[in-house]
């Protein structure tokens, strides 16, 4: 028995947006089951994906805070047509425009419900799967 | 704010010249060394010698698509220009042309301008969509597999029927009216007409969307000449005179908009209805930026054709055929004769008012509207 090739997990081959010191904190969050925002220490925006400054009042006196992970399908598709071969083996798959609690918009998938049991407006809650070592994917179920 | 009612483009300009490629021909012949450059000048050859204008007339050049103004110029024989750009290849631009060389003209910065646009999206394998770079906004989207501004316009028409009570095979007759159109166009990609069966039984693309919703991906070039209204009236053509043209943006992360366009449309709407001193029941066909064909029912509701929520009941019975009561895309819109991101759409509007459109031609056509929903939305009326 070989001992010295290690087990290699699988690696994961979607699409993943690099971790930079700006959105760091973000995926640091998904570890921990924690979806987080940036959120203006001037005047309360919140806002996705990561900016450096508050696109409200410009400041860059903002830090990252944890939200609900609560909000509502808004609409949602079903990719029949390839674009990504990373993604080829899930097709058919949902891609759901979700309204968060706060009201930022986000967009995601909802996993474990029947297509036909998607409506728009259904109430969603966040779920993370891990996809890296560093990050965490975001995704969300039927609440 | 601006509130439109400044400065009055009104009637100051109008195209003089309108050219483009063949479009059928070239979609069966994909070519991946033909450039967006070669394709922007054979529509500049035909607009030129459509228009009767002189190539040293020109002292103005806005480039859609051929990435570098300068090679564009240099190519064209135009080095001695008073106003030059290029906006970037995506159809919310072709409104936003017409409206900066309307402004220009009005303004004196230049006299003639030439709009030029070029499009080897078919030959170079291009799919509006897959594509992200690194650390940006997209890569947040492909991280999920979502891409392509169908998939946004997908969700919209989810939300759309979620809301108004709209059923999946109302867009059929948007799809099959461009098919209609273009049988009557002879250089259209697609000249056969789609029965209704064929329209459901095609393949989803982004579910809700099929096949027939999406525009076609083919080579073409097409360029118009804008000039003053006074030079316009010695030249070989009927003036098409700008009656008004406007933007207004939805411009936020995603090219998804909550109420599908409605309220910056409206806003176009009203400006440029008071500026031409035109009403709705005056127009006589409407060309509406249909990447997608859920944007002709959003162009629809805004333009205020119909009220809010009901376009899908509206474009039914023939409303919108070219005997209707507003023929739209009468030339098969960007689903059968061309994805030329809505220039060959204006062009289309500039032969109608000509009396130039041949078997498709709208019997007394005199007022003629352009509008395309996007991030960027914009309309002009024109009319002879």
């Amino acid at each position: 028995m070989a001992t010295d090739v290690e087990t290699s997990v699988t690696e994961y081959a979607k699409p993943l947006p690099p971790i930079t010191k700006l959105n760091a904190p973000f995926w640091e969050g998904t570890k921990q089951g924690e979806l987080r925002l940036q959120t203006c220490n001037e005047c309360g925006q919140r806002w996705y994906p990561s900016s450096t400054h508050c696109p409200n009042c410009l400041s860059r006196n903002w830090e990252w805070k944890a939200v609900s992970g609560r909000g509502k399908v808004w609409s949602w598709v079903v990719f029949h047509q390839r674009y990504f071969k990373a993604f080829e083996e899930d097709l058919p798959y949902n891609v759901s425009f979700i309204e968060l609690e706060e009201g930022v918009m986000m967009m995601s998938t909802v996993r474990g419900i029947d297509d036909s049991e998607m409506t728009c407006d259904l109430p969603v809650t966040v779920a993370f799967e891990a996809a890296t070592d560093e990050q965490s994917l975001p995704y969300f179920v039927r609440a | 704010m601006a509130d439109g009612n400044g400065v009055s483009v009104r009637d100051k300009t109008a195209i003089v010249g309108v050219g483009n490629t063949q479009f059928g021909a070239l979609y069966r012949d994909v070519d991946p060394e033909r450039t967006s450059y070669e394709l922007a000048l054979d529509a500049l050859k035909a607009a030129i010698e459509d228009s009767g204008i002189e190539k040293s007339d020109i002292d103005g050049l806005l480039c859609v698509r051929t990435p570098q103004y300068q090679r564009m110029a240099d190519v064209a024989g135009l080095h001695n220009l008073r106003l030059v750009n290029a906006l970037e290849g995506s159809g919310r631009m072709a409104g936003v042309a017409l409206q900066y060389a309307v402004m220009a003209i009005v303004t004196g910065q230049a006299e003639t301008v030439a709009i030029v646009y070029g499009n080897n999206g078919r030959s170079v394998g291009e799919r509006y969509g897959g594509g992200f770079a690194g650390d940006s906004p997209a890569a947040w989207d492909a991280m999920y597999g979502m891409t392509s501004p169908g998939a946004a316009v997908g969700h919209m028409w989810r939300r759309y029927m979620h809301e108004f009570g709209a059923t999946e095979d109302a867009l059929a007759i948007a799809a099959m009216n461009n098919r209609r159109n273009g049988a009557k166009n002879p250089n259209a990609v697609f000249q056969k007409p789609i029965t209704k069966e064929e329209y459901m039984a095609a393949r989803y693309i982004a579910e809700p969307l099929r096949l027939f919703d999406y525009c076609i991906i083919n080579d073409g070039g097409v360029a118009m000449i804008v000039t003053t209204a006074e030079k316009a009236k010695t030249l070989k053509q009927p003036p098409v005179y700008v009656g008004a043209t406007y933007s207004a943006t939805a411009l936020t992360n995603y090219y998804t908009t909550k109420d599908f366009f409605y309220s910056v449309i409206r806003d176009i709407a009203d400006r440029l209805y008071a500026a031409a001193d035109v009403t709705p029941s005056e127009v006589d066909f409407a060309q509406l930026y249909d990447n997608f064909t859920p944007t002709q029912f959003f162009a629809l509701e805004g333009l205020g054709f119909c009220e809010r929520g009901t376009a899908h009941e509206w474009a039914q019975d023939g409303r919108i055929a070219l005997d209707g009561a507003l023929p739209v895309n009468t030339s098969g819109g960007h689903t059968a004769e061309s994805y030329m991101q809505g220039h060959a759409l204006t062009v289309e509007a500039v032969r109608q008012l000509r009396g130039q459109a041949g078997e498709r031609q709208v019997a007394n056509a005199k007022v003629g509207l352009y509008c395309c929903p996007a991030p960027i939305c914009n309309a002009h009326i024109l009319h002879v």
